[in-house]
């Protein structure tokens, strides 16, 4: 299901946070939100995902308004991932990820085999088993935002948009998160992720968007989008793209005067 | 897949369970009274005690505190937090405030249903404050505030009209109502508030799936088809018609709604789909079994029920307190 935007500008406050933002992430591959603090990564994200409407431009899914849309339709087709890792009561690993089947339950229906199916792969491709019937209020917050994550898979839809999941996990974690994103673009799906690794963007992403103050800079392949000229301007910094061992690496020597 | 003692029932069992004590409830709440089972009694007069005095009364108590049961749950969760119940969103002030004013301008000695009118008519009024002062796309945070607001001018009110009761008997009256009773409620009066609070206990019920995913925030709850708005509709006037008609009827009837949700979470694997049926049922139960006690107590203390569920609210409230102070350590 491809994702496209055209002169996207949506209002958080009064503050005009994006000024005009053409994005597009295809089916199959995965695409990175990058861009410094403030830049409207998650701004964009929630625009895209339907849930903060846009005050001029256009969003489309699948070639469709994302206006029309009913919010049950949609929630078939994308999820979403948030930033902040919330979980409100004591519920179980496993309570937590059977919300994600919300969508394709009817009023009123418990778990079919097809949702604990569902919640079974989402639980395992999380590597979180073995957590599944403790409360995730107990949890280590890399614990926790792994259930998230596999809530948002547990979800099977043919989007996945995720704000920072790769953030407070351990670096194996990270590459396994990373790997599950891939397979399911692999699978056909459009994965669209907000993140600060620029490596971790550079080694794992098809397509690249970075963001400045509210509009786009630059979007392709990391090697174009990465560029020194880009990182300054976005960033501010002195960087780097190399690879090491074929792997691609963003190093930032310094901060620009 | 049980642990930390989250969940020892399956859904069903629970509900079952809940179901049965609600019931057995109501029985007993039948056959409680200084007539007893009224087997002496001739059979005319055992059957005006059952049709005219019991079942009124026993019906009312099912629905009364099933309504603040359960309203308690659908504020909790969708407000996500423990401590909330329906007097918060002011409902139970502004009918308070509705029946004190029926009694002070003497409507209630002109025909008898003028005060469980009154006191439907506060309930709205208040709802509508609340949704004027929130605004119609208001978060839960903004609506919990203006509900504090209605609330603490409606009791503004209510002292105020107290204050200039023109007679003692009158003041008398409107305290006695305030501190809330299922005594003496007559089939009438069942007949008004039972289909308003049936119709909001409907709602209530249908806002389950929306508080499962409210559990993950209002982004990911949005994301998962959920209409927050809809949602918000359904609670305020849910509660609006569910607590606001049976506080209409008995006066003002405290922490049932708070502590029943509260007492059964972990029971429910704090799910909070599952805790709406479940403290719909349990606070039937309870206000069943609290009023039969009182009856009990009769010969020997004259108590309201408002004063008993408060007096038994309060010490579970102040454990609560601390509770929650020992898990911030």
């Amino acid at each position: 299901m491809r994702i496209e935007a055209n002169a996207l500008k949506a209002t958080l406050k009064r503050r005009e946070v994006l000024q005009g933002v053409d994005f597009l992430a295809e089916p199959g591959e995965l695409t990175a939100v990058v861009g410094p603090n403030g830049a409207g990564k998650t701004t964009l994200l929630r625009t895209l995902a339907g849930l903060l409407p846009a005050t001029a431009g256009s969003v489309t899914l699948a070639g469709r308004p994302l206006g029309e849309w009913t919010s049950r339709m949609r929630a078939r087709v994308l999820a979403y991932l948030p930033q902040e890792r919330i979980v409100n009561w004591a519920l179980t690993a496993r309570a937590v990820v059977a919300l994600g089947r919300l969508p394709h339950q009817p009023i009123g229906a418990g778990e079919s085999v097809s949702d604990a199916r569902a919640i079974e792969a989402a639980l395992a491709a999380m590597d979180v088993c073995d957590l599944a019937s403790r409360p995730v209020l107990d949890m280590s917050g890399g614990e926790r935002a792994r259930v998230l994550i596999a809530r948002a898979l547990a979800q099977e839809a043919r989007a996945l948009i995720a704000d920072e999941p790769a953030a407070g996990l351990d670096p194996a974690h990270q590459l396994t998160l990373f790997a599950q994103f891939a397979r399911l673009a692999a699978e056909g799906r459009t994965v669209v992720v907000a993140l600060h690794d620029l490596s971790l963007a550079a080694r794992f992403c098809h397509r690249i968007v970075l963001l400045n103050a509210g509009r786009s800079i630059a979007a392709g392949a990391a090697p174009d989008v990465l560029t020194v000229e880009h990182l300054a301007a976005a960033y501010g910094i002195e960087g780097r793209y190399a690879l090491i061992d074929g792997l691609p690496v963003v190093l930032a020597h310094n901060v620009l005067p | 897949m049980t642990m930390g003692g989250s969940r020892h029932f399956a859904p069903w069992q629970l509900l079952a369970v809940l179901g049965a004590a609600a019931v057995a409830a109501f029985l007993i709440s039948l056959a409680t009274g200084p007539a007893g089972l009224g087997i002496n009694a001739a059979g005319e007069a055992r059957l005006l005690i059952f049709r005219e005095i019991r079942l009124p009364r026993a019906i009312l108590g099912a629905l009364i505190g099933g309504a603040l049961g359960l309203s308690g749950a659908v504020l909790q969760g969708y407000l996500r937090n423990p401590l909330a119940e329906a007097s918060l969103l002011g409902i139970s002030s502004g009918a308070a405030l509705g029946a004190v004013l029926a009694i002070q301008l003497g409507l209630s000695q002109l025909f008898a249903l003028a005060l469980p009118i009154g006191g439907l008519i506060g309930a709205l009024a208040a709802m509508f404050a609340v949704i004027a002062l929130a605004g119609l796309r208001a978060g839960a945070i903004a609506m919990l505030l203006a509900g504090l607001a209605v609330s603490s001018i409606a009791t503004a009110l209510i002292s105020l009209v107290l204050n200039l009761a023109h007679n003692p008997f009158a003041s008398v009256e409107m305290v006695f109502w305030l501190m809330g009773s299922l005594a003496d409620r007559s089939l009438p009066q069942v007949w008004l508030a039972a289909p308003l609070m049936l119709a909001g206990m409907a709602i209530l019920l249908l806002v389950g799936r929306a508080l499962d995913a409210l559990t993950l925030g209002e982004d990911a709850a949005l994301s998962l088809g959920i209409d927050l708005a809809h949602t918000r509709w359904a609670v305020i006037v849910g509660t609006a018609l569910s607590v606001g008609a049976a506080t209409a009827v008995t006066g003002v009837i405290g922490f049932i709604g708070l502590i029943i949700p509260h007492a059964l979470r972990p029971l429910t694997g704090h799910r909070p789909s599952l805790l709406l049926p479940a403290s719909l049922l349990a606070g039937a139960g309870m206000l069943l079994l609290a009023d039969a006690a009182l009856r009990l107590m009769q010969p020997w203390v004259e108590l309201r029920i408002g004063v008993l569920t408060a007096l038994l609210g309060a010490p579970f409230f102040i454990w609560l307190v601390l509770r929650t102070r020992r898990e911030l350590l």
